[in-house]
């Protein structure tokens, strides 16, 4: 009997050395693995340059002369906005086109959508955001353009709000309001402006994120007793608890396809990344090399990468490969979202005075905050419609 | 000799299987909703303190607290809250734990004697962080602070369906400073007392 317990306290060893040597707790910053698309532009300048540099930088473009282009772009903004695209070497026309309609940014928002069409992208430059804005001591959920203009708060709930997530079709949000001075989830139809409240449980109701194809919701509820990972229909019903553990569950996100949710919880102390199927079973561990504390996943819409915050003194934003493998660590920041293009994504960055909002492109590592935002003294959770 | 070892295997693999079959045995409690989400219990949904949320009885408490937690009531919608009464039996916890450490089993204790000489009276623990964390991740964890200082409640005799939970993760520093000692400050589970709707 003295030997079984040798034996299981050996094995606990072991599996402990195992988890000291994971951590490494020094980030690595790698710089942009993938070199950026040189763009030159001419005959544009004021406010549509301005619009149209942060445009295609977040998306992986940088700026440079003539010589040294790839794509050659230019056109002009007097009143309509004019302007051409054109592939330097194979000397073809790719956009070339007069808007009108709308404002002037509205316009360059369009053209840089239409360049990165023509090369094949996702364009993101008309979709919206929605995040947390403070307005001390309370806060209130806010919506914007992608680039944080046209901020509009979306609640006057008086309190605190949490967690905004974007249901699918770009129209309403899920988020978690004080409201009631509990923490309860709502549901916000932003087209006609009504809401319901969708998650009253006891306890709280924390963190709510629909499914891709909008028929379920992934939620922390406490209802049990304990914080766990629960999925409801959307058109309500009894909650199916996924998770049964004392240790805490936050911040589920869906796979594309909507069969997996993935999720930050503990084993043995040490925090993790989890997935599990969302019809149930048994959790499986998304390993993650070279980082540690991982929390706030977020799938990307093509499936192939989970970004995530690792916590040491401070906060960084990572990506890891969906299967799990080696992490990049990218900038300072909390808590990604992934645009629909699969490579931008926003985050909240830590500033003097509160959290500001920011774009990075993964592949190239290049960020940029976006302009302040009136209404709020700080912003965080960002959320990108899909 | 080998014959040991393959007796000690056996004896793991066995106790591994129990373990197993035990997990996969436990069944959470049955809750109905209604429309609104609120949980119903019984035949109808009940809205008042003392038959909300109809929970275990003293024995099973225990138990449920060692495997699934301990279910919630329908809260107490429409109370009203009182926050000085309390006040002075603010819980702290440590880095990234929601244990309630000994020290502080006084407090739970001046809590459970107030609500049993307060009869008509219930009690809102609310969990509170730090800001290193992220922030859902502090808010289930500020929820796990009040859990646990619910489940001492219960085992000091009061019962659960007078003990709501709610956390604000971060969301509502004590001290907005950056300092370990403003990091303690804020580590922590306050108690509102909620009064019957007059």
């Amino acid at each position: 009997m003295n030997r079984f317990y040798t034996c299981i306290i050996s094995g606990l060893f072991i599996t402990g050395a195992a988890i000291a040597q994971e951590e490494i707790p020094i980030p690595k910053f790698i710089e942009g693995q993938a070199k950026p698309i040189w763009l030159s532009v001419s005959g544009i300048n004021g406010e549509a340059l301005e619009v149209l540099q942060f445009d295609l930088y977040v998306q992986g473009f940088n700026f440079t002369n003539v010589d040294g282009a790839q794509y050659l772009i230019s056109g002009s903004a007097n009143g309509n906005f004019q302007g051409r695209a054109m592939d330097k070497f194979n000397k073809s026309t790719l956009v070339s086109h007069s808007y009108s309609g709308e404002s002037l940014r509205r316009q360059v928002h369009q053209f840089a959508d239409d360049f990165v069409s023509a090369l094949q992208r996702k364009p993101i430059c008309r979709t919206k955001i929605a995040f947390k804005g403070e307005t001390r001591p309370n806060s209130e959920i806010f919506v914007a353009d992608f680039d944080g203009q046209n901020a509009k708060k979306v609640t006057q709930d008086g309190s605190i709000v949490a967690a905004p997530s974007w249901a699918p079709g770009r129209s309403a949000l899920y988020y978690t309001s004080y409201k009631f001075n509990h923490a309860d989830i709502f549901h916000h139809d932003l087209t006609s402006g009504d809401r319901t409240t969708y998650a009253l449980f006891g306890g709280s109701n924390m963190s709510p994120a629909p499914s891709p194809d909008g028929s379920k919701v992934a939620m922390i509820l406490s209802k049990d007793g304990w914080t766990d990972l629960y999925v409801r229909s959307s058109a309500g019903g009894d909650p199916l608890r996924l998770t049964k553990s004392p240790q805490d569950e936050s911040s589920p996100c869906w796979s594309p396809n909507n069969e997996w949710i993935c999720f930050a919880s503990k084993d043995a102390e040490h925090r993790v990344l989890k997935k599990i199927s969302a019809s149930g079973g048994q959790a499986q561990r998304i390993g993650i090399g070279g980082v540690i504390n991982p929390t706030e996943p977020d799938w990307s819409p093509d499936g192939k990468w989970i970004a995530f915050t690792s916590q040491t003194r401070t906060f960084q934003i990572c990506v890891v490969p969906a299967a799990g493998g080696d992490a990049r660590v990218l900038c300072e920041g909390e808590d990604p979202s992934w645009a629909p293009n699969s490579r931008t994504l926003i985050c909240a960055r830590r500033g003097e005075n509160g959290y500001v909002l920011s774009l990075l492109d993964v592949p190239t590592g290049q960020v940029k905050d976006v302009s302040r935002i009136s209404g709020s003294n700080s912003q965080s959770q960002p959320s990108w419609a899909r | 000799m080998k014959l040991i070892k393959f007796a000690n295997l056996l004896a793991f693999a066995i106790a591994i299987t129990i373990g197993a079959v035990g997990c996969r045995t436990q069944h959470p409690n049955v809750i109905k909703f209604d429309e609104q989400g609120r949980p119903i219990t019984g035949s109808g949904a009940d809205q008042t303190a003392g038959t909300a949320g109809k929970l275990d009885t003293d024995s099973s408490i225990a138990k449920s607290a060692d495997t699934t937690g301990i279910a919630m009531g329908n809260g107490h919608p429409g109370w009203g809250e009182e926050r000085e009464a309390l006040k002075a039996d603010t819980i702290h916890f440590e880095y990234d734990s929601a244990t309630v450490k000994p020290a502080e089993h006084s407090k739970v204790t001046a809590v459970a004697d107030y609500l049993k000489s307060n009869s008509a009276n219930a009690v809102k623990v609310e969990g509170h962080c730090d800001e290193r964390g992220t922030d859902e991740y502090n808010r289930s964890l500020g929820e796990r602070r009040a859990q646990a200082i619910r489940t001492e409640l219960v085992k000091a005799g009061v019962d659960a369906s007078r003990v709501d939970t709610v956390s604000f993760g971060r969301d509502r520093p004590v001290d907005t400073g950056h300092s370990d000692a403003s990091h303690r400050k804020n580590r922590r589970g306050e108690f509102v007392v909620l009064t019957p709707p007059k």
